[in-house]
Order: structure tokens, then sequence, then C-alpha cells
């Protein structure tokens, strides 16, 4: 059975969300080859083995994790060409986007992005689905040359588990010159606010103008969901909360199973972001917003009273 | 410090997008186009930069007939000459073919100090042909930045990821892409919409680059558009106006959909 590359998206060896649902596609594709880069194989090996990477190709030099994107497609490259994989499957954030465009040139193959479904197809390689315009459009594709290059948006598949031998082998590799143009000189880590990931949670709450730059309110009832923050453009260049919260058309799109937008009008840029969501929910004091023509349920009124009574109720119902 | 600046030309994000029935190719004629938003960014940085010190900004896109509006609006921020690459051979290109157009284009312009981008097209959203653009190149690639310092031989930015804030530091010649965090993109002044009109605006066919047909267009994609289906809009569920209840309300709806 054909090897499937799947890049592996973590934090110093703590696997995330994107890694496990990767895994279960690769699963239909053929047999998974995680491809770990950096430190902290040992915290993952069990992770992997658990959602069935069968191998697990260690990277460990720092010459790839210094430099930004360059010499991870040089070492994905190396890996196309040794182990002539199905297909290779990489996690549709910033640099997963870039690795993947750069092997796509290296390995002359085809590149879909930000696929949310992928299948097996009919007589061998791979159909993927994606939603495109702003979500207005569902288009299914494939890749006729080369490896297929698949990028995919997170919540894409639920994990399954499946046990694999996470066979481990340590990569070398000579990055070239040319790949280490970009150093990375520093980095600040993002302090940990414990809410889920925003691209990967399955509830998520946003604040928008209507917040005011208050943002306790539409946080509280997010804690009290489990659920991860988002904020309008308005409220990031207001300087509210940060760029990385951002739902919109140049910000994050999201598809969790639950939105709810607090005090968000629902221009086309934010609805560019979330109008897939399962289930959308709006709270805004004014009954005129484009918002309402989305949701499922909304309320008419202040976020200010709405949210805590809201959060109250919740807190309630868990016990 | 001589730019050059990639710009697209993208169907209107507010109007109805969709694709064409005959190619599934994305519909750029039925519906008005634009200077893509995100690219006007990198335009205004560019701009910046330059006018801190020497040097010049060239725009330049791939697209058909109506992609010069885009080149227009570029030229009239400040640019100072325009390419337009049109082929009706490219129509139907992938990702990869673009990104050879342009190589061929920026090298026949003389690969400059920086080739700037925006982060990601409005239409197709990949965010990659910059990082392709910089392979084929042979450039160090500086993407997604939200700040920028560029210093003779160096530029550095900061990117914001979702796990940490990074600063990056590349040496010149480089490809850098920018954010919509990065600037406030200038409207253009009455004086510099007159001023556009007389700017040099060349325009390339592939044999001008020598740039074969068969590695471009529909037929020479790597990936196919299989099937494309508009998704039904949504329809409106229950809307509630707070009378000292909406939060035990919208409690109840949470609770019977199974979220709490």
């Amino acid at each position: 059975m054909a090897e499937v590359l799947v890049l592996v998206d973590h934090a110093n060896g703590t696997v995330r969300k994107t890694t496990a649902e990767l895994l279960t596609i690769a699963r239909r594709l053929g047999e998974p080859s995680a491809v770990f880069v950096g430190d902290g194989f040992d915290a993952a090996k069990e992770a992997l083995a658990r959602y069935g990477a069968e191998k697990v190709y260690r990277v460990e030099s720092p010459d790839v994790t210094g430099h930004l994107v360059a010499p991870q497609a040089e070492v994905l490259a190396q890996l196309v060409a040794s182990a002539s994989p199905a297909a290779v499957l990489i996690p549709s954030n910033s640099a997963g986007k870039e690795i993947a465009a750069r092997l796509a040139i290296k390995t002359e193959s085809g590149l879909i992005t930000d696929a949310v479904d992928v299948q097996a197809g009919e007589g061998g390689g791979v159909r993927t689905t994606q939603s495109v315009f702003a979500g207005s459009y569902s288009v299914t594709a494939t890749v006729t040359k080369g490896t297929p290059i698949i990028t995919v948006k997170p919540n894409s598949a639920a994990p399954e588990e499946a046990a694999g031998a996470a066979a481990d082998e340590v990569v070398s590799i000579e990055v070239s010159q040319a790949a280490k143009g970009a150093k990375i000189t520093e980095s600040k880590p993002k302090e940990a606010t414990g809410r889920p990931e925003l691209t990967e949670a399955a509830i998520v709450v946003s604040g928008g103008r209507g917040t005011g730059g208050d943002f306790s309110k539409v946080e509280e009832f997010a804690d009290s969901l489990g659920a991860a923050v988002g904020a309008s453009r308005a409220a990031v260049d207001a300087g509210w909360y940060p760029h990385t919260s951002q739902v919109g058309q140049t910000g994050k799109q999201v598809s969790p199973q639950l939105y709810v937008a607090c005090g968000i009008s629902g221009a086309i840029q934010h609805r560019a972001g979330m109008q897939t969501s399962k289930t959308i929910v709006a709270v805004n004091k004014d009954e005129e917003a484009p918002i309402f023509e989305l949701v499922d349920f909304g309320v008419v009124g202040d976020l200010f009273t709405v949210l805590p009574q809201a959060t109250e109720k919740v807190q309630a119902a868990k016990g | 410090m001589n730019i050059v600046v990639c710009v697209k030309y993208v169907p209107d994000a507010q109007s109805d997008r969709t694709f064409n029935d005959s190619d599934n190719t994305t519909d750029r004629v039925g519906v008005d186009g634009l200077l893509s938003e995100l690219d006007e960014y990198a335009v205004e940085e560019a701009l910046k930069i330059v006018e801190a010190g020497e040097g010049e900004v060239t725009v330049l896109t791939v697209g058909p007939d109506q992609a010069a509006d885009a080149l227009k609006k570029a030229l009239q921020m400040g640019a100072h000459q325009a390419v337009h690459v049109n082929d009706p051979a490219i129509h139907g290109s992938d990702s990869v073919a673009t990104s050879l157009v342009l190589a061929e284009a920026v090298k026949k312009i003389g690969t400059p100090d920086l080739v700037m981008t925006g982060m990601a097209s409005t239409d197709g959203t990949m965010s990659v042909v910059p990082a392709m653009l910089a392979e084929r190149l042979g450039l160090p690639q500086v993407t997604f930045a939200s700040e920028l310092t560029v210093d003779g031989s160096t530029v550095t930015i900061r990117r914001d990821g979702d796990a940490a804030s990074e600063t990056i530091v590349a040496s010149l010649p480089a490809l850098v892409s920018v954010t919509d965090q990065i600037n406030e993109p200038r409207y253009p002044s009455f004086k510099g919409i007159m001023a556009a009109k007389k700017k040099p605006v060349q325009t390339w066919s592939l044999s001008d680059l020598g740039v074969d047909p068969s590695l471009v267009g529909l037929e020479a994609a790597w990936t196919k558009v299989e099937s494309f289906t508009k998704r039904p809009p949504r329809e409106q569920g229950q809307i509630v106006t707070d009378e000292g209840d909406g939060g035990a309300r919208l409690a109840e709806f949470l609770s019977a959909q199974k979220f709490v």
C-alpha cells in the first residue's frame, strides 16, 4: 500500500488536533507516514501512533527549524522522491500553504489548498472538496500531475483512533544555502489563553464593534461553553483584540459546530470567515444588521445584558 | 531600491461571483472586477519604502484586458510604471502556471531589490503564488509581514503566527508579502489620478516572455476543477427581541441544539 505523507502540526511535541484529522484522512488514501520536524518527538509519538501513523520521519536539524518554510519544503521534496507517496497532506495554515507551494514546484505536482474533504478518487488519485467564494460555492477537484499535494482545513474530518506502529526513522537533510535565506531571529510565544484554538474549536464566540472594546462578557460566555474567542475586523483594527483572533476574509476562516456573533453587523468581509458554520447565532442591538440573515437563532438586544444572562443559564445547566 | 509589486484583478467580492459553465473557470467577465483589496497594502508599502529613499515602484499583473484597471489604480496611488502580461493562452491557468508567467515577467523587468505581493488574492485565496514565485526566482521569502523595515541590504519583518510573533530577517533581493495590518492604503489624490494617465504601461504576450504556451492555460493545469455547486442560501431561523429574557432564550436554544 502506498504511503501518504502527513506533515505534523505541533508545538514542541504537543500534537494539534489537525494532525489527528490529517492522519485519519491519510488512512483513506494509503498508509500514513507522519513527518515530524523539530523537537519533542518523544512527547508526540504516542499521539501519532494512536491516530494511525505507521512510520514517522523525524527531522531534527536546527537548519530546518531556524529558517522559514523553505527547508521544510526541501525535506518533503526529498521524502516525496524516496517514498513515492500517494499524496502529501499538510495543514492549511500560512506556513503550511507556503511549504506546499514550494513543494509543488519542486516536485512538479499539482496543489490543492483549503480542502474541507479529501477522499480516494475512483480509479486511484484523490478527490477534494473546497468551499469557495466566501462559502457560496462548493467545488470538487483533482490533481492531474505528479504527487497530489493537499492542504487541509481544520475540522475537515472527525479524528478516528487506529493504532499505528509509528516506527520512527531520522531523516538527514542537507539544507541548501538558498533555503536559508530567511532566518527567524526572534520568536515571542503568544500567551496561552487556556481556550481552544480558533480554527479547531467546535464553538466560537466572537465580538465586534458592539463590544465597544470590552470583551469581558464575550469571554465569559465563551468560557461557559468551552469556546474559542474570535473578533471582527473592526474590533481588531481598533486594537481591542489581536489579529490572530480575527475571523473574516483577511483573518481566519472558521467552520465550527456553533458560531455566536456578538455586536457584529455581519459585513461580507466577516461573513466570508464564518458562514459555513453549522449553527449560527447572533446578538445585536440593531435588528437590521445583515448578520441576522444568516442565523439559526438571533437576539435583538444589548450583548451587555443578554450575554451575562445566557452565561448564567449555561453555567447552571452544566451544574 | 527598486520594487516590483505583483497585483491581481479580481471579481468584486461584494458581487455574486460565479463560475463559467463551459470550462469551470472563474467568471472574470460577467462580474465587475477591481484591484484585489489585499494588493493595495503591498502597493502602499512599496510606495512608502521608495518615498523614504530612492527608486521606483513597478506594478505587474497577469490577466485579461480588464486587468488594466488594477494597474490603473496602482498607478493612481503613485506607482511609476506598469507591466500587463495579457495573452489568451493564459486563461484557466492554475497557480503553478501563474507563478511561471509572473517569474518570467519579473526577470524581464530586471529582478529588483524587492518583489512584493499581498497575502492572498480575494478570489482564489490560496496564498501560494508568492511562495511559488520566490521558489522560481530563487529568492528568500518573507511573508505575512505585519511590520517591515528595509535597510540597504536586508529586510526585517514581524509576522504574527498563531503560536508566536516572529521576527524574520532576509538579505536582499527578497520576496515579501504583506498583510492588511501593515498600513492604511492611500486614496489616489486628484493629482495622482491625472499623473497616472501619462505613466508608461507595457503590454507583453507569452512570446515576449519566451514562455511556451503549452506550459500555461487550462489544459496545462496540474489540477482540475471537476464540479461546482452553488450552496443554498441559509434560511433565517428564529429572531427574538430581548425583553429581559433574551439571554435565557439564547441558552434555551443552545440547550435544545445540544450545545449545553
